[in-house]
């Protein structure tokens, strides 16, 4: 029903995540190509963490299909390959930034000097020597990031990353993502905050569990008639809440979401 | 890869000890302070000291590791950490091992300082070899280390996990046969007293205290003890999921 480049970094078919009893994902489909920064967009409590979960292999009661990097999700071999930051900084707090990367960096066989690089990317290296446990909520961040940076990962699912930052370190984060993505690495980057849809090279909208759209910015606005991702968000949610040919006319599966 | 992975955290563990060193000073002062609170009490009375010293050498290792290691698991699993960890490349009983080395590590230095204290300055009087008697106490360690990681997974909080002291070690603790002997307990407490692993672990240490040879039972207690290590630790990998609800 959907075309997808033959490239795909993750491809989704028939998902579904079933938590305490309660059907959090239903029948999402979706392709996401490599060296792409996708944007998963949606409210708090839609699903983005859930999915996110599942590609990376930790959440369970998943059925459907779920492929990563042309394996199956959650195989043992993607474990070097793939870079993941939860919501919450996951990060030891009583250690140093650096402790912190080196103790991960050991874990991934990542080489002696990787520490500083991504020490350097995400802006922390006057801070390299301090406890977590005395950083911002924002440095935090970035040291969970740095850790998922180590040892040159193919993919990067980031939940939430940018969330808390000052403007400035927000776009300098979108560039680096975009600079990784220039090198070939595929990113999967969600938020709650509908204006970072433009910083996207590709949207995948979830609300409640189901997926509203999966396409570049520029198709979903025309497809949708609006201006910005936000008005796009409501025209769609309004078509799949009215009944019949509206919601025919803005389904994902129009042609224009096949670019 | 397997020893880096395994040496890496426990560097790691050891350098969050390090972070912390007020937990280093309560984990080598508290059974320090203990004993020579005992040898106090037993004033005038040495050959009683010397009955339950033996013992509580094995037993302050075993309480202090199931509690560090209950805490310090629970906290893996609650801040992320553990989520992470486990999509790395890092398998879980590489990273049981690690906790193993860095707690060990610190049992041995805990067992050294208690042991030279008891013997060295507060007279206890143990017949056998005192290298068996650290490394009974460094095996005790474990049990506690391997239990405390165990029940963690049972726990949701800390105070959950604080309350599995008086739940799984205090009832090990009564039937142990330091307050009444084993062999003289009602035949079902001791039936139960003989499947709860500290009892070998006490039994271990009365042995050392009152023979100078190397008997045939303090290796089949030492065994035992090893045994429930294996045991708890293997079943505590059990308990990291990487896939969770």
């Amino acid at each position: 029903m959907m075309n997808y480049a033959g490239d795909d970094a993750i491809r989704a078919e028939g998902l579904r995540v079933v938590r305490g009893g309660r059907v959090v994902l239903d029948d999402v489909s979706f392709g996401v190509p490599r060296g792409s920064v996708t944007g998963l967009l949606g409210p708090s409590g839609c699903g983005k963490s859930t999915l996110m979960r599942a590609i990376v292999g930790v959440q369970a009661h998943v059925s459907g299909r779920l492929d990563v990097l042309g394996r199956p999700a959650g195989h043992a071999g993607l474990r070097s390959t793939i870079g993941y930051v939860t919501q919450a900084p996951s990060v030891y707090a009583d250690l140093t930034v650096r402790e912190n990367l080196r103790y991960f960096g050991s874990i991934l066989g990542a080489a002696a000097g990787e520490v500083d690089r991504v020490l350097g990317e995400v802006d922390l290296i006057d801070r390299q020597d301090a406890a977590v446990a005395r950083l911002s909520g924002g440095q935090r961040a970035r040291v969970s990031l740095a850790a998922a940076l180590l040892g040159a990962p193919e993919l990067l699912v980031l939940d939430e990353p940018t969330v808390g930052l000052d403007p400035v370190l927000r776009r300098d984060l979108w560039g680096l993502f975009h600079r990784l993505a220039a090198g070939g690495v595929t990113l999967l980057v969600s938020s709650h905050v509908m204006d970072e849809a433009e910083r996207c090279e590709r949207l995948l909208l979830l609300r409640e569990g189901v997926l509203l759209a999966d396409e570049t910015p520029a198709a979903l606005l025309a497809r949708t008639g609006t201006q910005d991702a936000e008005s796009a968000f409501l025209t769609l949610v309004e078509a799949a809440a009215g009944p019949g040919s509206t919601a025919a006319a803005l389904s994902p599966s129009a042609p224009g979401s096949a670019s | 890869m397997t020893g880096t992975a395994t040496t890496a955290t426990a560097r790691r563990v050891l350098a969050q000890l390090r972070h912390d060193p007020r937990t280093i000073a309560l984990m080598l002062l508290v059974p320090c302070v203990l004993l020579t609170l005992l040898y106090w009490l037993y004033d005038g009375r040495p050959q009683q000291f010397d009955h339950i010293g033996g013992p509580l050498l094995g037993i302050f290792p075993f309480v202090v590791m199931f509690l560090v290691t209950s805490v310090a698991t629970l906290r893996e699993r609650s801040t992320g950490t553990l989520e992470r960890l486990l999509t790395m490349p890092i398998g879980k009983l590489q990273l049981i091992g690690g906790y193993a080395l860095a707690f060990g590590l610190v049992a041995v230095v805990q067992a050294v300082v208690a042991t030279g204290l008891a013997i060295g300055l507060l007279d206890l009087d143990v017949a056998g070899p005192t290298w068996l008697i650290l490394c009974v106490a460094v095996l005790d360690a474990l049990l506690g280390l391997a239990l405390g990681l165990l029940v963690s997974a049972f726990a949701n909080t800390e105070f959950q996990a604080v309350q599995f002291l008086p739940a799984v070690i205090l009832p090990q603790f009564l039937l142990c046969g330091l307050f009444v002997p084993r062999d003289q307990m009602q035949p079902v407490l001791e039936a139960v007293s003989d499947v709860l692993p500290l009892s070998y672990a006490v039994d271990a240490m009365l042995r050392l205290s009152t023979e100078s040879e190397v008997s045939g039972l303090l290796l089949r207690d030492v065994a035992v003890i090893a045994g429930c290590v294996l045991a708890a630790l293997a079943l505590g990998a059990l308990t990291l999921r990487r896939r969770t609800p």
